[in-house]
């Protein structure tokens, strides 16, 4: 692995972790309800990103499939809280 | 070999592009996320992170896994699509459900056309 793969995959930790930093500020401080789900949202997405990116860090497949877990359980749970913000309960 | 070097050259320069171009546009989006002031404009911005972050991530891990087993490898299509396909249901979802806050509620969340209906006050 060269330099140039090396740096910048220090560089893409480096963002990821910071748009991971402003989706919790965002959970923490969104004035309401769908904001925080909003940036539950983008927090899954950006922890996804981050497996994939420590996938070719580590030249493992493994965290493809931590990936593909996170991403759909992410979908349900957000559709799920979605879905409760609209009508009170999840299962009708 | 002169050959093979090149191609690992050329496939790590690829690789670290892509990789940077989708962590920064997902960046981008995050902060977009952080600093615009209505939540209907906060939803436009990670969607950013969600299409192009995620191809170019994914993008940058196929070249990079293909050029390690020495063939062409495309689990990373299974996430691009996926995610491409399910932040537009989510997000409609979660928009229709703040339309509804909105009405019932107010845009500040305080009383409302209805009134005051205790099960939905924050």
């Amino acid at each position: 692995m060269n330099a140039l793969l090396a740096y910048s995959i220090i560089f893409a930790q480096l963002s990821l972790a910071i748009a991971m930093t402003c989706a919790a500020y965002r959970i923490l401080r969104g004035p309401r309800a769908q904001d925080r789900v909003l940036g539950l949202d983008t927090l899954y997405v950006n922890a996804m990103l981050l497996l994939l990116v420590f996938g070719i860090k580590s030249g493992s497949t493994l965290y493809f499939e931590m990936a593909l877990v996170v991403a759909l359980l992410g979908f349900v749970g957000t559709v799920a809280l979605a879905k409760f913000l609209l009508r009170g309960e999840v299962i009708e | 070999m002169k050959g093979t070097a090149d191609i690992l050259a050329l496939s790590a320069f690829f690789t670290a592009s892509f990789l940077l171009l989708g962590s920064a546009l997902t960046l981008i989006g995050s902060l977009g996320l952080l600093r615009l002031r209505s939540f209907y404009e906060r939803v436009h911005a990670p969607t950013l992170g969600t299409t192009l972050g995620v191809g170019c991530i994914g993008m940058s891990s196929i070249i990079y896994f293909s050029t390690l087993a020495g063939q062409i490898v495309f689990h990373e299509v299974l996430i691009v699509l996926f995610v491409t396909i399910t932040t537009p249901i989510t997000l409609m979802v979660l928009v229709r459900a703040a339309l509804f806050r909105d009405q019932t509620e107010g845009p500040d969340g305080s009383g409302g056309s209805i009134g005051n209906a205790p099960y939905s006050r924050e």
